[in-house]
């Protein structure tokens, strides 16, 4: 990783552009790899946004939270009690989501920042754990237990009522003021989001702020002679990260209004770790890509089956063709996490800055071998950050 | 106030029945370099943590002018104005030599905690140049794009110096400042704190290389098994017998 140059803010406009005009454009250039449907767009939004979240935390300071899925499900369930309580606008929704995700981070964070390393990493997946029980059995009257918080008929609605909106017979859909929150402008409304906070992101990355997180990462005993009190600059990544995820779990609850406990598992927790480190810690767009590249292969592996192996391979002969289908079926279906666990494997044990050193390596190899070929021009080392 | 920048007062420090520090009692005057030598195990590094904070000692007091140290965090004593350089350089690995610099440079200027984060580290220009000028000082200004793991040894200890320079600290500790260097560095490292020097910042400079110690010393305290057993000018200390004894003696047994 290299992080040598100070970027200047018009790389960055450039950058935010460049993003923009992907992001934005993804209905159209997801078509060929059959991804190109909102759901699974919205999907790739709204785990961006966990995961660049998260990387703030991870990527900057270097303390693994394994409990980043418990602000994820406070996201959701303030958004759907949002929509119940005061109104199907999304606005306020995200808001409450957000800021109330944020104080309970900061609550978290407050005792779970006293340690660090691995005591700090199983401080903050006790909290998760113990949040996913509450919600799923003692906060019943809040969460609703095992069945999941959902939308009803009779809900109160206040702020909608008092505007003269009625329910009619159908159960309403979230909206920003209109703009349906589901299929393609949910995505509208999902890419929106991850658009502005990949910009906040950004700036965090570029400032003296985020440069001291960096350095907290590096050398925290240098930081302490160094005149820095370190907690209340981990307290502040800490609580923004968890508004990050907050926001997330508020989107789900947006384009699908009804949240769940198990949302707040430690397989979550741990899946947000999982898109940050295949994605390359502590880069920019890394996260962004992990979270696309999981949700991706979650989607076209587990729709895989049997037969759908079995008429892949028609043209072998029809004993090697069942063993072949029966040996692949591990992998695909119920069974992809086992082609993620693999993938994951080999990114740690080969590529241990994820994909994006992957993609920096692939550069150095193909910007080297022009030079070589072209003695005009002088190589130079990069040095931007990824 | 007080005409001694630093102003160590009785002071003891015991690892479980070890006795690290006994009685001791050093004063610096401003604008001074003060060396402490002593054989190993004396208790020198113990001292120095004693005075950041990083050892709470078990009796007696450490003043900075007027301000009690003793008790205070880390951060805090260097807030106040202490800076020190360790017997291994502890710096930023995985930055840049100029965001190494940068980093204590804002600490002088925000303070323990600044928020900030929507602001562009590419608008800090001040800090900035203070930071290639701090490189340029110690020779470093060509690699300040270069990761801090890729230097040499002797390089991270000059980046050290310059990231402690950059605080304007009014105490300065340095902690075998060129131990394991080469004869060329060393020779480098008293240029450059030679200079320092005339910009009267009080240095305390712990040093096993005598060579080092009488170029720069106003004055010398000795440290051998905990206490002072000498203190002086570097005249008066090249010719006091306790000093012999205490190298020399230690060897014999």
């Amino acid at each position: 990783m290299t992080h040598t140059k100070i970027a200047s803010p018009k790389q960055d406009i450039l950058y935010m552009a460049i993003l923009s005009a992907v992001v934005l454009t993804m209905p159209i250039w997801l078509q060929p790899f059959g991804a190109a449907y909102p759901d699974l767009m919205q999907k790739f939004m709204i785990f961006g946004i966990f995961a660049i979240g998260y990387n703030i935390l991870f990527g900057l300071t270097g303390y693994l939270s394994f409990g980043h899925a418990a602000f994820l499900g406070v996201g959701s369930y303030t958004a759907v009690w949002s929509f119940k309580l005061l109104s199907m606008n999304v606005i306020p929704a995200l808001i409450f989501g957000t800021v109330l995700s944020g104080l309970f981070a900061l609550a978290i964070g407050f005792v779970s920042l006293r340690r660090s390393g691995i005591y700090f990493s199983i401080l903050t997946l006790a909290f998760a754990q113990m949040s996913y029980n509450l919600a799923y059995s003692v906060l019943t009257p809040i969460t609703n237990g095992e069945t999941g918080l959902q939308l009803t008929q009779g809900d109160a609605r206040v702020l909608d009522r008092m505007a003269g909106i009625q329910a009619d017979a159908s159960l309403p859909t979230p909206n920003l003021f209109g703009i349906e929150g589901i299929g393609y402008s949910g995505f509208y409304i999902c890419a929106a989001l991850m658009l502005i906070s990949f910009f906040i992101y950004l700036r965090i990355f570029r400032s003296p702020f985020g440069l001291k997180l960096r350095a907290i990462k590096s050398n925290q005993n240098r930081m302490g002679y160094t005149g820095y009190n370190t907690r209340p600059y981990l307290m502040t990544a800490f609580v923004i990260s968890g508004m990050y995820a907050g926001l997330a779990g508020s989107l789900l609850a947006v384009t699908d209004p009804l949240a769940g406990a198990e949302r707040m598992q430690w397989t979550a927790s741990g899946e947000v770790v999982l898109i940050t480190i295949l994605g390359g810690v502590g880069t920019l767009i890394g996260p962004l890509l992990g979270a696309g590249i999981i949700k991706y292969f979650e989607n076209i592996l587990s729709a895989f089956n049997d037969s759908v192996l079995q008429n892949a391979f028609s043209f072998l002969p029809d004993w090697l063709a069942h063993g072949l289908a029966s040996v692949l079926g591990l992998f695909v279906g119920d069974g992809w996490h086992l082609t993620l666990g693999l993938v994951f494997m080999l990114i740690v044990i080969f590529l241990p800055g994820g994909i994006m050193e992957g993609i920096s390596r692939l550069w150095r190899l193909v910007s080297s071998s022009a030079s070589s070929t072209d003695d005009k021009e002088k190589e130079q080392p990069s040095t931007k950050e990824a | 106030m007080s005409e001694y920048i630093l102003d160590v007062t009785d002071v003891d420090k015991n690892f479980g029945g070890l006795r690290a520090l006994s009685d001791i009692n050093l004063r610096v005057k401003e604008g001074t370099v003060h060396a402490i030598i002593g054989p190993n195990g004396a208790g020198k590094s113990t001292l120095l943590n004693v005075i950041v904070g990083r050892l709470t000692p078990n009796r007696g007091r450490v003043l900075l002018g007027d301000q009690v140290l003793t008790g205070k965090h880390p951060y805090e004593i260097n807030q106040l104005g202490v800076a020190r350089v360790f017997q291994t350089p502890e710096i930023f690995p995985e930055l840049s030599l100029l965001q190494n610099v940068m980093v204590p440079a804002f600490a002088k200027r925000d303070g323990e905690f600044k928020m900030g984060f929507l602001k562009s580290l590419f608008a800090e220009k001040e800090i900035r140049e203070q930071a290639e000028h701090l490189l340029e000082d110690v020779g470093l200004i060509e690699h300040q794009d270069q990761i801090a793991s890729s230097m040499s040894r002797g390089d991270k200890r000059r980046l050290e110096l310059a990231m402690c320079l950059g605080q304007h600290p009014k105490l300065f500790l340095l902690d075998e400042p060129t131990a394991g260097m080469s004869r060329h560095d060393t020779n480098r490292t008293i240029e450059l704190l030679q200079r320092i020097k005339e910009r009267g910042m009080t240095k305390v400079i712990i040093e096993h290389d005598m060579h080092v110690v009488f170029s720069l010393a106003d004055r010398i305290s000795v440290l051998a098994q905990g206490a002072i057993i000498c203190e002086g000018t570097p005249e008066e200390v090249r010719n006091d017998p306790r000093v012999k004894e205490a190298y020399l003696g230690g060897e014999a047994v």
